[in-house]
């Protein structure tokens, strides 16, 4: 129960910092990406500023055995560089540039923007559906 | 800054930056989880066969929009201009969608979380995505889109 309130409140401060930021705004953060246009170097602050705040986070992690309200840390262990990394990103970044949406500023829209986050979510979740049922059992076997 | 990008929001940019890394630094040392936004979201409607538990997940992607409307209590109003396309809405959907899981992760995976872990392959995909999107957005002003 702990941790599901722990969560919570991390998503919360998560959304309010979206918001805060103009991040929950597709043509501020569109803006950031239109290098030829009326650039707007937000994001930029906003990426500084998320950061510095997990850089000593990941500090205090050194020091801990587990985390203050689970049992053990699970983390994201990957270190290869590999073509699905790449190709991921570079579809991810097509999408973010065509749309101005990624993933947490979409759902925080939910609150905003509720039809058009909507519309956005669901094909999101689509596309994240396609991905699970075209490379399961692929990935599956490449993780043993 | 404010004379030569007028539309910029430098303060309100970093300090709701800080806000960001405040929050994914409780989910680090509170549940020991990375706070990505497409994994959570994978896990929460049960498109990831690994992640956190189930309720973490539902938890943190609950709290996104209500803490997007709590500000918007707070500040009078959340600005948000949306394409005004469906498809525009429906194309970036499927396509960030499909790339945050092939890539294994987005803005906030990568960008927030593995940057500052100094992870080599969240640097590299972050470049990547950027260039991506700095690279379409330019394409579409070339094509005439908006």
């Amino acid at each position: 129960m702990k941790r599901i309130l722990v969560a919570l409140v991390s998503g919360v401060i998560f959304g309010a910092g979206l918001a805060w930021s103009g991040m929950a705004d597709p043509h501020r953060v569109r803006s950031f990406l239109d290098l030829f246009g009326d650039w707007d170097p937000t994001l930029g602050f906003v990426m500084i500023g998320a950061i510095i705040p997990m850089a000593f986070a990941w500090r205090v992690r050194q020091r801990m055995e587990r985390p203050l309200a689970d049992g053990s840390f699970d983390l994201p262990g990957a270190t290869r560089i590999d073509a699905r990394l790449a190709a991921g990103a570079v579809i991810f970044g097509i999408g973010w540039g065509i749309g101005g949406l990624c993933p947490g500023p979409g759902i925080a829209g939910l609150a905003i923007v509720p039809a058009d986050a909507a519309l956005f979510t669901s094909t999101m979740l689509a596309g994240m559906a396609l991905h699970r049922y075209t490379s399961g059992p692929r990935w599956a076997k490449e993780k043993k | 800054m404010t004379v030569l990008f007028p539309q910029a929001q430098p303060l309100a940019g970093f300090t709701g930056g800080l806000m960001i890394g405040v929050a994914a630094a409780i989910m680090l040392l509170g549940v020991g989880r990375i706070a990505g936004v497409s994994g959570m979201v994978a896990r929460a409607a049960g498109l990831a066969g690994s992640g956190p538990g189930r309720g973490i997940a539902m938890a943190f992607i609950v709290g996104l929009p209500l803490g997007a409307f709590l500000t918007g209590l707070v500040t009078g109003g959340v600005e948000a201009h949306y394409p005004a396309s469906a498809w525009t809405l429906i194309i970036a959907g499927l396509l960030v969608g499909y790339g945050v899981r092939l890539g294994s992760g987005c803005t906030s995976g990568h960008g927030v979380c593995g940057i500052s872990r100094l992870s080599r392959r969240s640097m590299l995909a972050t470049a990547l995505f950027m260039g991506s999107g700095f690279a379409t957005v330019a394409l579409m002003r070339l094509g005439g889109l908006p």
